[in-house]
This record gives C-alpha cells, sequence and structure tokens, in this order.
C-alpha cells in the first residue's frame, strides 16, 4: 500500500503521466476528427514514424524547432491526402488503405533516414524542446511541477483538445464534420461536399497525428529510432472508442493511459524483483483492453464510419 | 406553358442506368400555389426525375429551368440556392444531431460565429406559421418518424424554397400523421409554394393534389386536372392496362401440411412471445394471419421459417415435429420463405439477380456441378424468371439492391415459387408495392394455393387479407384466435379479434 501511496503521490509521477500521454492527445484527436468525418485512418502508426523522422530530420538540418513541427504536420498532411485519394476519393477500402498508408510511411521514413544519414552509427542527437515555467503557476507546490513544467508541445496538445472540441461543437464546421460521418446525403443535400468535408478531416487529421510522432523525437527523446512509435498509433485507434468519439474524453483515456504507464515503470523499480518485467510492460495495455471492453460496448459509433460514399448512386 | 406563374420547367430530360432507362424525354412545369401529384408505379421513374431535379442525379440529356434560368445538372447546391426544396424517402438527417442543427447544416459560413440564436427565431417562426411542430433540441435519433419528416420539411422552408419536393412522404406515415401532412401541404400552397408530391397512393393523391401527372416506364402516360379525375381511370392509366381484379375461387382444402400444436415461445430480440398456439395449414387452402404488428406475428414466421423451434409444444410439418432450427432443411422439404423485411432478409444487396434467385437451391444440384457454382444454369434461370416474373432490372447481372421494392418482391417470388413449394409463408406480401405488383403478387400467390399449396398469409392490410384469405387467424397478445372462413366474416369482427376481444 505504501508503494502505491508514495507512487501516486509524487508530483513526478503525474509530470511522467502527461508527458506519455502527449503524443497519444495528438494520435487519438486526430483519429476522433478523421473517424468522425466516417473515414477510419489506420495509416496512424506510419503517420507517426514519418513525423518523427521528418520533423526531427529537419531539425537536424538546421530547420530549428518550430520548422520542424511544420515539416512533420506537412509530411502528416500529404500521407493524409493520400489516403483520402485512395478512401475518400477512390473509395477503396479503408482499411486497405489504411494499412498501406502505414506500412508506406514507415518504410520511407526509415529509407529517409538511412538515405540522409548513411554514415552514422550512434543516433545523431538534437537539442529538444525544454521544459518552460509558466510564472505563478509552475511554481506552485505539487501541482506546479506535477502539471505545469512540461515541454511546449504537451502545452500545444492540450490546446489542440479545447480547440478541436470548439470546432466540432461550436462552429458550422464541425456541425458539418459530425453530419458527414452520420449521414453523408445530409451533408448533400444540404449543398455541402461530402467529399470535400472528409477530405479535409483527413488531412487536418492526419496532420495531428505527425506531430504525436514528433513529439517523440523533438520532445520526449532527441534522436530518431528505428521502432520508436512501438504502437502508440494503434492504441490512439483504441482510444478514440474508449472516448466515443469525445475530444475531452480523448483527453482522459490518454491520460489513463499515460497514467498506467507511468505507474507501471516506478511499480517495476519497486517490486521489480518478484515479478517480470515484461508483466509490466503488458499492464498498460491490458489495462486499455479491459477499459475498452467496459466503454466499448455501448459505443456510439459514427454511423457513416467505413462507407465510401459516391455521388448519384443509390443509397 | 410560359406563364409568368410557373416555377419551374423540366425539359427533354432523359436519364438511362446502364440498359435501364429511367427516363425517357420528360417534360414537367410547376406553377406556383400549385401542388402536383407525380403518379407512377414502382420504377415509373418518379423518384429518378425528382433526384436530377435535386441534383443527385446527372441527366443524359435536357434541362431543368427554374424561372426560366437554367439550372446546372448534378448540384444540389445551385438547386437548393435556386429554391428548390427535396423531401427525400429516406430521409437525410444526420441522427446525431438535434433538429436545429440539421436545419442550419450548410446554411452558414463554416467558420462563422453565433448563427444559432438567429436560425432558431426564424424556425421558430416558420413552425408558428406552418403548424410543422416538432423539438428543435432532440437528437433526430429520438424523433418519431412524423417528426423527422417535419424536420425535413422545415429544412426546405428555412432556406425559402419556392418549390418543394415530396418522395412518397406518406409511406411511413400513420393515417393521421398523413392527414396532418396535407393541411401543412395546402397551407403552403396557399402560400404560394410550388408543391410536387410523389405517391402510387391514389386515394391521397386525389385528396391533396390540383393537378397529377401519370409516369409509366419513364414516360409520361397523361396528365390530369385533380377535380376532372376519377380513380379507376388514373389506376389504368399508370399501369398501362386495366388493372386486372384478382380472382379467388373457392377453395378445396385437402390434407393438413403444417400443424402448430400447443405451441410456446419465448420472447425473442425482434419478435413477442407465444402462448398456447394451434393452428393447421392444408393444401389447397391460404389461410389470413391478421393482428396489429408485434403481436407474436414473428414469432410464427421464425418457427415456420426455421429460425427457430417451440419452447413448448411442436411445429409439424407433413406430421412430422421440427426440432432443429434449420432453415435450409426446411428449404429443402418444400417451405417457401417470403420475408416480412424483403430488402433486409429476403435478398444480399450487393449480390447480382441470378445469385439471389438461385441462393437458396445452391445446394440442391440445379445450380452446382461437383460442388461447384454453375454460372450458366444460374443465368439461364435468371433470364428466364426476369421475363416470367416482369422483374424490372437491367439484367441478371444487376445488383438486387439497385431494384425497386415491388421488383425486389417479384424476384423472391420467382426464386421460392419455381420450386413449387408445398407450404408458403407470405409476410407483408405487398407491403409497399403499387396496385399493379400488388394484383401481380396476389395471383401468383393464389395460383400456388390452386396447385395444392398451403399458404399463411400474414399481413396488417385487412384488404389484402379479404382478398386472399379463404380462413382467418387472428393474433392478439400472443395468442392466435381462429376466426373462420373468410366469406363469413367482416372487417368489424375482425377488428374487435384484433383488439383481443371475443368477436
Amino acid at each position: 500500500m505504501d508503494v502505491l501511496l508514495d507512487i501516486f503521490g509524487s508530483a513526478n509521477f503525474w509530470a511522467a503521466a502527461i508527458r506519455i500521454a502527449t503524443p497519444l492527445i495528438f494520435g487519438v484527436l486526430g483519429a476522433l476528427i478523421c473517424e468522425r468525418a466516417g473515414v477510419l485512418n489506420l495509416g496512424i502508426e506510419g503517420i507517426f514514424v514519418a513525423g518523427a523522422m521528418a520533423g526531427w530530420l529537419a531539425v537536424y538540418l538546421g530547420a530549428g524547432l518550430w520548422g520542424g513541427v511544420l515539416v512533420a504536420l506537412a509530411t502528416g498532411a500529404t500521407f493524409g491526402l493520400l489516403h483520402a485519394v485512395l478512401a475518400v476519393i477512390l473509395g477503396l477500402s479503408q482499411h486497405v488503405s489504411g494499412i498501406g498508408i502505414t506500412l508506406l510511411a514507415t518504410s520511407l521514413s526509415y529509407f529517409t533516414y538511412r538515405t540522409a544519414l548513411p554514415t552514422v552509427t550512434s543516433p545523431p542527437r538534437i537539442v529538444p524542446f525544454q521544459p518552460v515555467s509558466i510564472p505563478g503557476l509552475s511554481d506552485l507546490p505539487f501541482f506546479g511541477p506535477a502539471l505545469f513544467q512540461q515541454t511546449p508541445l504537451t502545452f500545444l496538445a492540450l490546446a489542440f483538445v479545447a480547440l478541436v472540441a470548439f470546432v466540432l461543437y461550436r462552429t458550422p464546421l464541425g456541425l458539418a464534420i459530425r453530419a458527414v460521418g452520420d449521414n453523408p446525403a445530409s451533408v448533400e443535400a444540404q449543398g455541402l461536399s461530402v467529399r470535400g468535408l472528409r477530405i479535409g478531416a483527413v488531412v487536418a487529421g492526419s496532420a495531428l497525428m505527425a506531430l504525436g510522432g514528433a513529439f517523440l523525437t523533438m520532445s520526449a527523446f532527441d534522436a530518431f529510432f528505428f521502432g520508436m512509435v512501438n504502437g502508440r498509433g494503434w492504441i490512439c485507434i483504441a482510444l478514440v472508442v474508449f472516448a466515443s468519439w469525445q475530444p475531452g474524453k480523448a483527453l482522459l483515456g490518454a491520460l489513463l493511459f499515460g497514467a498506467f504507464d507511468a505507474f507501471q515503470i516506478r511499480l517495476q523499480a519497486e517490486i521489480g524483483q518478484v515479478v517480470p518485467g515484461q508483466v509490466f510492460l503488458m499492464l498498460p495495455y491490458l489495462l486499455s483492453i479491459v477499459a475498452l471492453v467496459l466503454v466499448a460496448r455501448r459505443a456510439d459509433y459514427p454511423r457513416a464510419l467505413l462507407q465510401p460514399w459516391f455521388k448519384g448512386q443509390r443509397h | 406553358m410560359t406563364s409568368t406563374d410557373t416555377v419551374l420547367s423540366l425539359e427533354g430530360i432523359t436519364k438511362r442506368f446502364g440498359k435501364l432507362t429511367a427516363n425517357d424525354h420528360l417534360d414537367l412545369s410547376l406553377r406556383r400555389g400549385e401542388i402536383l401529384a407525380l403518379l407512377g408505379e414502382n420504377g415509373a421513374g418518379k423518384t429518378t426525375l425528382m433526384n436530377i431535379l435535386f441534383g443527385h442525379y446527372v441527366q443524359d440529356e435536357g434541362v431543368v429551368r427554374v424561372n426560366g434560368e437554367m439550372l446546372p445538372p448534378g448540384s444540389p447546391g445551385a438547386a437548393l440556392k435556386a429554391g428548390i426544396g427535396m423531401v427525400h424517402q429516406h430521409f437525410a438527417l444526420a441522427e446525431n444531431l438535434s433538429g436545429l442543427d440539421n436545419i442550419r447544416l450548410g446554411t452558414e459560413g463554416l467558420f462563422a460565429l453565433g448563427g444559432k440564436a438567429a436560425a432558431r427565431k426564424k424556425v421558430e417562426q416558420i413552425i408558428a406559421e406552418s403548424g410543422l411542430e416538432v423539438d428543435l433540441d432532440r437528437k433526430v435519433a429520438s424523433l418519431t418518424v412524423g417528426e423527422k419528416q417535419r424536420v425535413e420539411i422545415l429544412k426546405a422552408l428555412y432556406r425559402n424554397v419556392r418549390v418543394l419536393i415530396l418522395d412518397e412522404p406518406t409511406a411511413v406515415l400513420t393515417p393521421q400523421e398523413a392527414e396532418g401532412l396535407f393541411t401543412v401541404l395546402r397551407r403552403l400552397a396557399a402560400n404560394g409554394l410550388g408543391v410536387i408530391f410523389i405517391s402510387h397512393k391514389l386515394g391521397e393523391v386525389l385528396s391533396v393534389s390540383t393537378r397529377i401527372l401519370v409516369l409509366r416506364g419513364g414516360r409520361k402516360a397523361g396528365e390530369l386536372v385533380t377535380a376532372d379525375a376519377d380513380r379507376r381511370a388514373i389506376a389504368d392509366l399508370m399501369v398501362g392496362k386495366a388493372v386486372a381484379e384478382v380472382k379467388r375461387t373457392a377453395a378445396t382444402p385437402a390434407e393438413t401440411l403444417l400443424e402448430f400444436s400447443d405451441v410456446h415461445l419465448r420472447r425473442g430480440s425482434t419478435r413477442e412471445s407465444l402462448r398456447n398456439v394451434g393452428f393447421a395449414l392444408r393444401a389447397g387452402e391460404i389461410v389470413g394471419l391478421a393482428g396489429v404488428s408485434g403481436n407474436g406475428q414473428g414469432g410464427i414466421a421464425a418457427l415456420i421459417s426455421g429460425l427457430a423451434v417451440p419452447d413448448q409444444g411442436a411445429v409439424l410439418l407433413y406430421g412430422e415435429p421440427i426440432t432443429r432450427a434449420d432453415p435450409r432443411a426446411l428449404v429443402a422439404a418444400g417451405v417457401a420463405r417470403m420475408p416480412e423485411d424483403r430488402q433486409h432478409d429476403g435478398v444480399v444487396g450487393t449480390m447480382s439477380v441470378a445469385d439471389n434467385i438461385a441462393i437458396e437451391e445452391v445446394r440442391s444440384g440445379a445450380f452446382s456441378r461437383m460442388g461447384l457454382l454453375d454460372r450458366k444454369a444460374m443465368q439461364a434461370r435468371a433470364t428466364s424468371a426476369i421475363a416470367a416474373y416482369d422483374i424490372r432490372c437491367p439484367g441478371p447481372d444487376a445488383e438486387a439492391r439497385l431494384l425497386s421494392g415491388g421488383n425486389v418482391q417479384k424476384l423472391i417470388l420467382a426464386r421460392v415459387l419455381e420450386r413449387e413449394p408445398r407450404v408458403i409463408l407470405a409476410n407483408q406480401p405487398t407491403r409497399g408495392l403499387d396496385v399493379g405488383a400488388q394484383s401481380e403478387v396476389h395471383r401468383r400467390i393464389i395460383a400456388a394455393r390452386d396447385r395444392g399449396a398451403a399458404v399463411l398469409v400474414i399481413s396488417e392490410d385487412l384488404d389484402e387479407l379479404f382478398a386472399l384469405a379463404d380462413r382467418f387467424l387472428v393474433v392478439h397478445a400472443g395468442e392466435v384466435s381462429d376466426a373462420g372462413p373468410s366469406d363469413r366474416l367482416d372487417r368489424g369482427a375482425v377488428g374487435l379479434l384484433m383488439a383481443g376481444q371475443a368477436a
């Protein structure tokens, strides 16, 4: 019991949870935007890798950290556009197209990395984003170190939660995105472009996903490794369902996962001699599955998810 | 017709789907304040014409003019801007949004803020003027069908349309809701709106329209002023020939083929429970099962279809109890099924007409050789069935989902009747079908009876039951009562039994 109190009572634990959650927040928001418009984007895992690589490489080549962020966004948007062409314009299977994007983006990233840096043996490093202090808040006891000593990308992720929620629920654009994911006919009958909305949502969502990858190489670490994304994209796909396609709950889901992960690292340190380490690595994923089972059975899927839309087709 | 009052004119509209010409050089004009009924059988081209008008389809030939201005084809946005509003048969509503949000959708700049309050005010005013009562803040998913339709009409009125198209608006409404809709339409027309009303129900067309345009096979079959119209004449125009009255001779029932003996069935997800149900279906007899839907029809249909076995009691087929829920064995034994939801349970929409006709028999050897599908035989059967049953479709390879409801039902008839089944379950056999298709289905069912089949017709339409049934059963609250021969019954007596009172 004391072990648990120690863990949950430390500001360090909560700071780690938020840090671990950050890439997931970007990813789950991106997936949420795509799916709200009716398009599943399984390219997410590869887009994470591409964003991680492209952002990092840009910084390494001298673009500056924010330049790297822009490059990552553009990379994600490009793969998103490809997915949109295949899944929205051509109406191909969203599963197949998405998995194809993941394979393509992953291998293209590794290829580019190797081509750009053919000789290095140990991964070269950049100077990553540093934690920023928010005057007043960061100095609070416990809460300061727990919540307010993060890197700019984490604060950006949190800002995006609010922005996505605002756009979805408070603007006519969000209204149209929610409608096109439920019944494209409703959107077309009101004179809006089903394809335009879906393409836009997939491109924007994919750009956000790439930021999740960029956070890994430009904030959490300072270098690019093969395999560093390690399933985070897939976790986001599950988290969207867990979140019932709502930005607020998506934040909650990402934080929950971050907390599980931070918890297992610390638990491992405490009782690692007794229980094999692999059990702890498994823990956050296992708990995600449990959470998903509890929540997702009642999940209210966007009704038009996975359904391509062809104009003039009988439906 | 170049009167200044003409708001809309369609000139020489032609639309082909593959080999099928859905609209063949059609002309139509509409004046302010007029309610034009567009009448025709299923597949006559009504919906296609309206979908062209609204820009869902692009015509192959012809032009649409609104107030004399040509409308660019294939653009719902342009149609809306020109003042055309459409209420689709399948509602074009996002069910996860509120009624108000559905109405606003697409009317404001995508990044405009704060339009909701103004929108609400305007919609509330329209509601007050038109009488289209609806709770604007409820999610559409939780609205009744009638309320959803009112949201659809409000959507159009909110955009200040001058022409309102309603595609079979009463198909989904109760008689009371339909009456309410007519009142609204008359009021809107009186205020100068032009209304096009698509239907295949003669009665309501005569009651609400001012002018009638009849389509048949994609062409204009006739046009008349409602005040001078005669029911019989319109029906003949729609079908293209005098509609044959279906004649039913007296039945000569023989041996019992199917028997329910003290059957009990627990409630399922899609059916009510059955208690103590006993009746017999005899060869050469049509038995009509009357009842308000949801009183046990689903259970009886499931038992005869081989989708369930009784919890107590027995269903005897040719004297042997059915012990396993095994649809294939039942089909092989000579049971034919026409499911209630024919589009959903009767065909596989993405499979071809030929596949759907053969689907129940692929194992029997008729359509397979050495375990492989005999495509040639399937194709041949489909080609002959399309001709014999008048299934209107581009051909045997057309996907079944492209067929209209009446043609899907003919496909199912072709599938099940060709085998000369001994027991036939016809569940809502003509729901949603037009006069021509209806009499065709009735004729086929009676012919099957005359051949010696035992038929159970489940229907909510008493007229249909009186036209078909030799004997009546009535189901109420899971119990079935025998109402006796149909020639000794009247609607009132059946109605009392349906309400659960002894006649």
